[in-house]
């Protein structure tokens, strides 16, 4: 069945995560627009009721992979289960959201094929009969319009917030399902992954602060984390941190914003001296109030800030815990 | 253990960029440093070697420049370094350089192969899986921790949102190496003196040329990204603007 777009969900213990409706949002657009059907594919290990959620939604079909070997996750499994079902069922397009699982296997699966991925895209655009699809390079400092230059499938990942997930269609009528069972011959899968776990020492829940003041690499040294620490008590927020600050060890791991650490949508969120690098934007950009301070006026932070000082930091912050505390004093 | 490092140049985090007169990619004229995750995981590729003694060995790919990150990496203790040296591998593809890199060591036997888990310019977070793929060896992805176990190592993966997960897996294995997986030590004055001496192997196009094809995907246009956000900037002196900025938080925002 050529001529359509798959868009491959991911799940864990039976749940679809969030990123996938986005993704699956990505591809109604795209196949409305293409003229192009659009199926789902979602692979585990009794994935009944999932596929039967899915198919409630405007897609043309969906396929359940399913093998006991797809559980727990392999990059091995999941390449060779994708790469036997996509020997049979070739696609123009297909749409991944960019998670660490996908970013683990899908480059493994493209490659199997002699096929690319364009990764980590915020968009898609017409470029008269080309399809390009928008990615963040030099960590968001600018923007690149890529094609496709081999033949499909095209494989692409989507970033995490790039569509709307509550836009998904619902389909007029149940979508049919196919349940395909995958064989994985013995010996493909080489890693022996153990249960996931989280770190007992991750203590800290910034998701339901209201304020945070954030500080990056432009705090310089950890002694002077302490002006950011006295702003955060002014306004009655908590402290966080860019990456590079808790790798540093100058705050614990869980006072992290970004992919790889917590994602948050305060009030408002200060972010002094951070750049503003992909990893971190997508942990924060929900934040209803952004005010950032960086003394590079180039730094894409200011992208998305509503309010924006360029200069440094340590020169504005002392006079802003003032003016914070005397408006709170206030009343 | 023997270890390969993929180790990239890439420009400086707060280097302003000038886009090119195509408007394909950046001028050459900026200042240039190691990929920052490749920094880390050429540190872990020595504490490796440290424990477990072995061999490590560092390639790039790029101009006469980017002989700058091996020449880092021997003075802190790498034993020899590849570069692929030409222009025309700064314009590859993700699938054209680790067929390039597949190609530039086939006549070597690794244990490990370590890249960052992505570069600070394209942000594509491939080549490591395709170089594995390309050389039928396991790998894993955005790695903590690594330790020997019987017949292979165990890794610890980060997951999204503060998880993680340990692996068993078989050698040789690829693997891509998260940042602050260790603390980066500097070179000594002795390890520069020494690295004058090491090893270093230069690759041309022409020897790998056979080994790549055409890219798979082709960068249109490279710009400035559009702002979607009205953003105010606040400016005078300090005082002037924090007083602003809480009016504005204030009666504005209306978040404090």
């Amino acid at each position: 069945m050529p001529n359509t777009i798959l868009v491959v969900v991911e799940q864990r213990e039976g749940k679809l995560n969030r990123v996938s409706w986005e993704t699956i949002t990505a591809g109604q657009i795209l196949g409305a627009e293409m003229g192009l059907p659009l199926e789902v594919a979602v692979l585990g290990n009794n994935v009944a009721s999932l596929a039967g959620e899915l198919a409630a939604k405007k897609v043309a079909k969906v396929y359940s992979l399913e093998s006991p070997k797809l559980e727990p996750y392999t990059p091995d499994a999941f390449a060779a289960a994708l790469k036997q079902f996509l020997a049979s069922n070739t696609p123009k397009f297909v749409l991944m959201p960019h998670t660490y699982q996908v970013r683990d296997f899908v480059p493994k699966l493209a490659t199997a094929m002699g096929r690319a991925v364009i990764s980590d895209c915020i968009g898609y655009k017409k470029d008269g009969e080309k399809l390009v699809f928008t990615r963040q390079m030099f960590q968001g400092k600018l923007a690149a319009d890529v094609s496709f230059a081999g033949d499909a499938p095209w494989f692409v990942t989507f970033q995490n917030g790039a569509f709307r997930g509550d836009k998904v269609e619902a389909g007029a009528s149940a979508a049919p399902v196919e349940t395909i069972k995958v064989e994985i011959a013995d010996g493909v899968i080489r890693n022996k992954p153990q249960e996931i776990f989280k770190e007992a020492k991750q203590a800290v829940d910034l998701t339901q602060a209201e304020v945070i003041v954030s500080v990056g690499r432009g705090i310089k040294e950890q002694k002077n984390i302490e002006i950011a620490k006295q702003l955060a008590e002014a306004l009655g927020g908590d402290l966080a941190a860019s990456r590079p600050i808790c790798d540093s060890g100058w705050l614990p791991m869980d006072r992290q914003i970004g992919s790889s650490g917590q994602t948050v949508a305060p009030k408002l969120y200060l972010a002094l001296g951070i750049s503003g690098a992909i990893q971190h934007i997508v942990g924060m950009k929900g934040s209803r109030t952004i005010v950032a301070v960086n003394k590079d006026s180039e730094a894409p932070i200011f992208e998305i800030a509503d309010y924006a000082v360029v200069g440094n930091l340590f020169d504005i912050v002392p006079p802003l815990i003032e003016e914070v505390k005397k408006a709170k004093a206030g009343g | 253990m023997k270890i390969l490092v993929c180790m990239k140049q890439v420009p400086q985090k707060d280097a302003p960029l000038k886009l090119n007169e195509s408007g394909t990619w950046i001028r050459e004229d900026v200042s240039y440093e190691v990929n920052e995750p490749d920094a880390y995981a050429l540190e872990e590729a020595l504490r490796q070697k440290e424990k477990h003694g072995g061999e490590v060995v560092v390639i790039t790919s790029g101009p006469a420049r980017a002989q700058q990150v091996l020449r880092e990496a021997l003075a802190k203790g790498a034993d020899r370094a590849i570069h692929l040296e030409d222009n025309a591998f700064v314009g590859l593809d993700a699938f054209n350089t680790a067929k390039a890199f597949a190609a530039a060591i086939k006549d070597d036997i690794f244990d490990l192969i370590f890249t960052g888990l992505q570069s600070d310019d394209y942000g594509y977070a491939q080549t490591g899986v395709i170089l594995a793929e390309l050389l039928g060896w396991p790998h894993a992805t955005i790695i903590m921790q690594i330790e020997k176990s019987d017949g292979g190592i165990k890794v610890k993966r980060e997951l999204e949102a503060g998880y993680f997960q340990f692996v068993n897996m078989p050698l040789p294995a690829v693997l891509t190496i998260q940042s602050g997986i260790n603390k980066l030590r500097y070179a000594t004055l002795i390890g520069i003196k020494q690295a004058k001496n090491k090893p270093l192997r230069k690759v041309t196009l022409a020897e790998v040329q056979s080994a790549i094809g055409g890219n798979l995907q082709k960068i249109e246009r490279l710009y400035v990204p559009q702002k979607t956000k009205n953003t105010q900037f606040l400016e005078g002196p300090p005082g002037e603007v924090a007083k602003k900025l809480v009016e504005k938080l204030r009666n504005e925002a209306r978040v404090i």
